[in-house]
C-alpha cells in the first residue's frame, strides 16, 4: 500500500488544483452557444475566472441528489420556472439578494426594470421567457401546413410522425386542448381523475404515431432526418435551425406553453459569491440581450434597447396571447402520479 | 516412514505449520478482501437498506408523529386537535427553515395533489405567531383549505412518518396498502409488465446470440487451426472494442436516413425507410452485436473439445447429416449453450447503458427505470427496491452458472 | 476442387458450404458494425451517413477536420486526458491488490476459497447500474463523489476480478514446492515473490491489468453517476454527444478507440501464447 500513496495523493492533488472555477449547468444547443458567447465569455474576460460550462436536461433530481448528499458539483444553474418553486421550498437553493442585482443600462433600477415573474421566487434571477410549441418541415409536411393543437392530433389531414419529449408534461395539456378544452380550463380539467382519463385517450388516437424522443437537441434532428413530419420543441431550437442552418421548419404558436428560466445557485456551494457574481454579470442588460439571437426574450425591458427589431415578433413575449402559462403548481402536485400514469401508459 | 508412525509433537508441529501457512495466504488476500468490502459491498448494502428505512418525514415532524400515533386511521374521525395543532407549529418552523417543501414532497408522493396544499399553508403559517398557534394552531389550520379535513391526507402524512417501511416493495409487485393497512393492487399497473419485458428482451437476446454463434463455434472448432486463429481475431476484436463505439455505430446504421435504410432504398427494396433505432428491436439487434463473443467463446472451447471423429463415423455410416448432428453433436455441446446462454442472459438482464441510447420508449429495461427513479423522479428508495429484486436474480442466475459452470472456470479472452 | 469423403453425398457437401457460409455472414454481422464507423468519421458533412459523394469517392467529400475538432475541444481533451488517469491508477490498484489476492486464492490449502472467490468476483457480475447506485450514494457520504480518487477506486474495484482471473489461470499450473524450495535456500519471501512468483506469473499479470484498464477506459455507468464535470471521461462525453448532439466527432473519437483496443487485443493474444508456451516449458524465463 506504500507504493500507492503518492498515487492517491497525486490523485486528491487533481481535486484541489481546480477548486477556483465556478461549475455553471445549462440545456446546452444554440441555446447553450448564446450563453457561452454572451453571458459565459465576456465574464470570463472581464474577470479572469474560468467557467466549466456543463449541460442537463432539466429536472431537480441532479441538484437534489448534491445538496442530500453535501457533495456539490454544480454552483450556478439555469433552471425552468416550473422546476424552480419546487426546489427553492425544497431548500437546495441558495436565498439570492434581489436588491444587488445591477441597474439596467439606463439607469432603470432592477426592481423595475425586471418583468415580475423574473424576481418572483427568492431563489432565482430571471433570465428569458422561452416557450415549448410544434413545428413541422415544408418538404415533408403532407395535406397543406397545419396551424393549431387540434393539426397535431389530426393524423388523417396531417400524415406522418409526430416526435414528442417523453413525459406529461406539455402532452397533457395539448391532448386537453386538441380536445376541445379552454386554456384556461386545462389545469383545473387536469387535476381531476376523469380530466387525465380524457387527455391520456386523446394522446391514445394518436399513439401509434408518436416518436419519443428525451432531449430538446434531438427535436430538430428528428424534424431534419425525416424522424417526424412535427415535433414538440424548444423555440428556440427551431428558430436556430431555420436561421443558421436554412431549414424549411415552421412554427405553430397556438397553445405554445411558455415558461421562464432563470439562474440559480446551489444551496451549500463553496463559490456562492462568486456564482451571485456571474448571476448579476450575466443578467445585465447587454448579456440578456444576446438571448434574442435563439429566439428567447430577455426578462429586461432594457435589454430590447439592443435588441434587433426584425427578431421581436419571433420571441413568445410577442405570442403570449395565444399561450399558455405553465403551471408550476400543478406540476409540483401531480407531475410524479402523472409520470408513472404515463409510463404506465406507454407500456400499453 | 509412513504416517502411522508420527509422534503426536509432528503432528501438531504440521499442524501449526499448516495453520501458519493458512494465515499468510489469508494476509496475501486480505487487502483485496478488504477494499472490496468498503468500496463495493458496503455501498450496495446501504442502497439496499434505504429500500425499507426512510427516515425522512419522521426526522421532519417527529412530534406530531408521536401525537397521531393514538390515532385510528382506519376511522373516519380527523385525528384529535392536539395532533393538528402540534402539526401546525411543526410546519411554520419547517417553513421557516425551508424545509416544507421536503414534507410536501413526501407527502405527495402517497398523496398525489397534497404538495401545494402543504407549501401554501407553510407560506401563510410562516406569518402567523408562534403565540396564535400554540392558542388554536388547529382550527388555523383548518381554515386554510378545506382539502385539510380530508382524512385520506391525514392517513398520508401518518404512513409517511414511517421510518421503516414495505411500501417500496409493493410498489415494485404493483401493490399498495388501503387505509385499512390491507395490501390491495395498485391503480397503475406498471412493474409486473416491466420485468416480463426485460425478461422477454434479455431471452429473445440470449435465442439470437445462441442461433447465430453456433454455426459461427462449429466453423472455428473445425477449422484448421491456421485459419481458426485469424478468424478468432475478428470475434475478439469486437469483443474488445468499447461498447459506446458499438453502440454508436448501430445509431449510424439504424437511423431513419442511415447506412441500411439508405443501401436497402438505392438498392430499390424498400420506398419508404424503416423506423429501427429508437425502438425495442435496435436494442435487440445491438445487443445481440454487443454480447455475441459472449456465446461464441463457451461453445467454442466446448466444441474444441469434441472428438470430431463421432460425427465422422456416424456420417461414414451412412447417417443424413441432420439427424446425425441432432442426435450426435448437439447433446455434447449442450455444456457451451447453457454456459454461453446463462452468461449473456445475466449481462443482457442487466444492461443500461446500450437500451438508454438505442432503444427509445420501447426497448428500454429494468436498469433504466433504475436509472429513472434515481436521475428524474427523485425516488431513490424505490429505485433500491427495484435494484435489489434485479440483483437477487442475478444472484440466483449466478448460482445457477456456479453449479454448471464453475464461477473458477471463467476464462477470459 | 477438394476431395471429400467417399461416404459424401450432395447434401454433406451443401450442409458444408451452407455452414461456412453461415459462419461468413456471422463475421461480418460481428465486423461491419464496427468497420462503417471508420469511413463515416471522414464525413465532411455533420451526419452519421454516407453521402453521394463518398460513395463516387470524391476527395472533397472527406476529410480530418472531425479528428481536428477533437483537438480544439478542451472538453474531448479533457476527458481524453481523465481516462487515461483514471485508467491508469485504477489499474495499478485492481493489479496490485488481485495478483496478492490470487496468490492467496490460488492455493488449495486456502480456507473457504469458493466463497471468497464468489464475493471478489461479485463486482463482473452484479449490473453496474447497482453498482454505480450504491457507489453513488456511499461515496457521497464521504465526499468522494465528484472527486478523481472517488472514480479511480470505484473503477479499481470493477478491474480486480479481471486481475484475479488471469493471475489465477497463470498460477493454475504453478508448482508450490518452487517457493518451498527458495524458502528452504534462505532466500526472503519478498525475494521469493520477486524472484520465484513473479516471473511465472507475469503474463498473466500484465494482461489482467490490461483487461482492469479496458474495464475503466470503458466505463461509463459508474461514471455518469459518480464523476463531476472536471472527471468526463472518453466514454461519458461519447454517452452525452449520442443523447444531446449527435455530430461526427463521436465517430472519429470511435475509430480512434478501435486503433486502441485492436493494439489491446494483439499484445494479450501475445502474452498469451507466450504464457502458454511458457506453461508447457518450451520457453525459459
Amino acid at each position: 500500500m506504500k507504493r500507492l500513496l503518492p498515487v492517491i495523493a497525486l490523485a486528491t492533488a487533481c481535486n484541489v488544483a481546480s477548486a477556483d472555477q465556478l461549475t455553471a449547468v445549462s440545456f446546452g444547443g444554440a441555446y447553450g452557444a448564446a450563453q457561452q458567447k454572451h453571458m459565459l465569455d465576456p465574464f470570463m474576460e472581464e474577470t479572469g475566472h474560468k467557467i466549466l460550462f456543463e449541460n442537463y436536461s432539466g429536472g431537480i433530481a441532479e441538484i437534489k441528489a448534491q445538496v442530500e448528499s453535501g457533495n456539490i458539483l454544480w454552483d450556478v444553474i439555469d433552471v425552468e420556472v416550473i422546476d424552480l418553486e419546487r426546489a427553492c421550498s425544497e431548500g437546495l437553493l441558495e436565498v439570492i439578494d434581489h436588491d444587488s442585482l445591477p441597474p439596467g443600462d439606463d439607469g432603470t433600477p432592477a426592481a423595475k426594470d425586471f418583468s415580475e415573474a423574473a424576481l418572483a421566487n427568492e431563489c432565482g434571477v430571471g433570465n428569458i421567457v422561452w416557450t415549448v410549441l410544434y413545428a413541422f418541415n415544408n418538404d415533408t409536411i403532407k395535406g397543406g401546413q397545419p396551424s393549431s393543437i387540434a393539426d397535431l392530433f389530426d393524423t388523417k389531414k396531417y400524415p406522418g410522425k409526430r416526435a414528442l419529449r417523453k413525459r406529461p408534461q406539455v402532452n397533457l395539456e395539448w391532448a386537453l386542448i386538441a380536445d376541445g378544452v379552454p386554456k384556461e380550463q386545462v389545469y383545473e380539467v387536469l387535476e381531476t381523475d376523469e380530466g387525465q382519463a380524457r387527455a391520456f385517450a386523446k394522446l391514445a388516437t394518436i399513439a401509434d404515431d408518436i416518436v419519443w424522443f428525451d432531449s430538446w437537441s434531438q427535436a430538430p434532428q428528428l424534424l431534419n432526418d425525416g424522424g417526424a413530419v412535427m415535433v414538440q420543441s424548444a423555440n428556440g431550437r427551431i428558430f436556430d435551425a431555420i436561421q443558421s442552418e436554412g431549414k424549411p421548419f415552421e412554427m405553430v404558436w397556438d397553445a405554445h406553453l411558455y415558461d421562464l428560466d432563470v439562474w440559480a445557485i446551489v444551496k451549500g456551494t463553496k463559490k456562492k459569491d462568486l456564482a451571485m457574481e456571474f448571476i448579476r454579470f450575466a443578467t445585465g442588460s447587454k448579456p440578456l440581450s444576446g438571448m434574442p439571437e435563439v429566439a428567447y426574450g430577455p426578462t429586461r425591458n432594457s435589454s430590447y434597447a439592443y435588441v434587433d427589431k426584425a427578431v421581436i415578433p419571433k420571441l413568445p413575449s410577442s405570442h403570449l396571447d395565444e399561450g399558455l402559462k405553465a403551471s408550476g403548481d400543478f406540476w409540483a402536485d401531480y407531475g410524479e402520479s402523472l409520470g408513472e400514469k404515463f409510463n404506465e401508459w406507454l407500456l400499453k | 516412514m509412513n504416517n502411522n508412525s508420527l509422534s503426536v509433537e509432528e503432528i501438531l508441529e504440521s499442524k501449526r505449520l499448516l495453520n501458519r501457512k493458512k494465515r499468510l495466504l489469508l494476509l496475501f488476500t486480505l487487502p483485496l478482501l478488504v477494499f472490496i468490502f468498503i468500496t463495493f459491498i458496503s455501498p450496495i448494502a446501504t442502497m439496499l437498506y434505504r429500500s425499507v428505512y426512510h427516515p425522512t418525514v419522521s426526522q421532519l415532524i417527529p412530534l406530531s408523529l408521536a401525537e397521531l400515533k393514538n390515532w385510528d386511521e382506519a376511522g373516519d374521525a380527523l385525528p384529535p386537535s392536539a395532533a393538528l395543532q402540534q402539526f401546525a407549529i411543526e410546519l411554520q418552523d419547517l417553513s421557516k427553515q425551508r424545509l416544507s417543501g421536503k414534507l410536501a414532497e413526501e407527502v405527495n408522493r402517497l398523496k398525489p395533489g397534497s404538495s401545494s396544499l402543504i407549501k401554501s399553508s407553510a407560506r401563510k403559517l410562516k406569518k402567523t405567531t408562534l403565540e396564535e398557534l400554540q392558542e388554536n394552531g388547529d382550527s388555523v389550520l383548518l381554515s386554510y383549505s378545506k382539502k385539510w379535513h380530508n382524512i385520506d391526507l391525514w392517513r398520508a402524512v401518518k404512513r409517511a412518518g414511517q421510518p421503516f417501511t414495505d411500501s417500496y416493495y409493493l410498489t415494485t409487485f404493483d401493490l399498495k396498502r388501503n387505509p385499512a393497512g390491507e395490501i390491495e393492487q395498485r391503480d397503475t399497473q406498471i412493474y409486473l409488465k416491466l420485468y416480463w419485458k426485460s425478461l422477454k428482451i434479455a431471452i429473445y437476446i440470449t435465442l439470437l446470440t445462441a442461433l447465430l454463434a453456433y454455426p459461427l463455434a462449429y466453423y472455428l472448432a473445425t477449422a484448421p487451426s491456421k485459419i481458426a486463429n485469424r478468424l478468432m481475431v475478428l470475434v475478439l476484436l469486437p469483443f474488445w472494442t468499447s461498447l459506446l463505439v458499438r453502440t454508436t455505430s448501430w445509431i449510424a446504421i439504424l437511423q431513419t436516413n442511415g447506412v441500411l435504410n439508405s443501401s436497402l432504398q438505392s438498392l430499390g427494396l424498400i420506398d419508404e425507410p424503416f423506423e429501427l433505432l429508437y425502438t425495442q428491436a435496435a436494442t435487440i439487434i445491438a445487443m445481440t452485436h454487443i454480447l455475441l463473443p459472449f456465446m461464441i467463446l463457451p461453445l467454442y472451447s466446448v466444441m474444441k473439445n469434441i472428438d470430431p471423429s463421432y460425427l465422422r463415423a456416424a456420417l461414414s455410416l451412412g447417417a443424413r447429416p441432420i439427424p446425425a448432428f441432432i442426435k450426435i453433436y448437439l447433446p455434447m455441446t449442450v455444456p457451451g449453450v447453457s454456459a454461453g446462454a446463462l452468461l449473456v442472459f445475466i449481462i443482457s438482464i442487466g444492461y443500461y447503458i446500450t437500451p438508454a441510447i438505442v432503444g427509445g420508449t420501447d426497448g428500454q429495461m429494468i436498469s433504466n427505470i433504475i436509472a429513472f427513479h434515481m436521475q428524474s423522479s427523485n425516488n431513490w428508495e424505490l429505485a433500491a427496491a427495484l435494484g435489489s429484486l434485479l440483483l437477487a436474480l442475478i444472484i440466483a442466475l449466478y448460482w445457477i452458472y456456479d453449479r454448471l459452470v464453475g464461477v473458477n472456470n471463467i476464462k477470459l479472452g | 476442387m477438394k476431395s471429400y469423403p467417399k461416404y459424401f453425398t450432395f447434401w454433406h457437401i451443401l450442409a458444408h458450404y451452407g455452414l461456412r457460409f453461415c459462419s461468413l455472414l456471422v463475421l461480418a454481422f460481428l465486423m461491419l458494425p464496427i468497420l462503417v464507423i471508420i469511413p463515416l468519421s471522414f464525413n465532411v458533412e455533420p451526419f452519421f451517413s454516407f453521402t453521394e459523394g463518398m460513395l463516387a469517392l470524391e476527395p472533397e467529400a472527406y476529410s480530418l477536420k472531425w479528428y481536428a475538432e477533437i483537438w480544439h475541444d478542451d472538453k474531448w481533451l479533457l476527458a481524453i486526458k481523465n481516462s487515461f488517469i483514471i485508467g491508469i491508477f485504477a489499474t495499478l490498484i485492481a493489479t496490485v491488490l488481485g495478483t496478492l489476492a490470487a496468490i492467496g486464492l490460488s492455493n488449495p490449502a486456502m480456507p473457504w476459497q469458493k466463497l471468497w472467490m464468489a464475493i471478489l468476483l461479485s463486482p463482473m457480475i452484479v449490473p453496474l447500474i447497482i453498482t454505480a447506485a450504491g457507489m453513488y450514494f456511499f461515496y457521497s457520504q464521504l465526499n468522494l463523489a465528484g472527486s478523481y480518487l472517488g472514480v479511480i477506486l470505484a473503477h479499481a474495484a470493477l478491474g480486480t476480478p479481471f486481475v484475479l482471473i488471469t493471475v489465477n489461470a497463470a498460477l493454475s499450473g504453478f508448482d508450490y514446492s518452487l517457493v518451498n524450495a527458495s524458502l528452504g535456500l534462505g532466500a526472503r519471501p519478498t525475494m521469493t515473490f520477486f524472484k520465484v512468483i513473479m516471473p511465472l506469473i507475469r503474463p498473466g499479470v500484465i494482461s489482467g491489468a490490461l483487461f482492469a484498464f479496458i474495464t475503466s477506459f470503458d466505463e461509463v455507468v459508474v461514471v455518469l453517476f459518480l464523476a463531476g464535470p472536471e472527471q468526463r471521461t472518453i466514454p461519458r462525453q461519447m454517452f452525452s454527444g449520442l443523447r444531446e448532439q449527435i455530430n461526427p466527432t463521436i465517430l472519429a473519437v470511435a475509430t480512434l478507440l478501435i486503433i486502441i483496443s485492436a493494439m489491446l487485443l494483439f499484445t494479450i493474444e501475445y502474452l498469451r501464447a507466450r504464457s502458454e508456451r511458457i506453461q508447457s516449458g518450451e520457453l525459459d524465463s
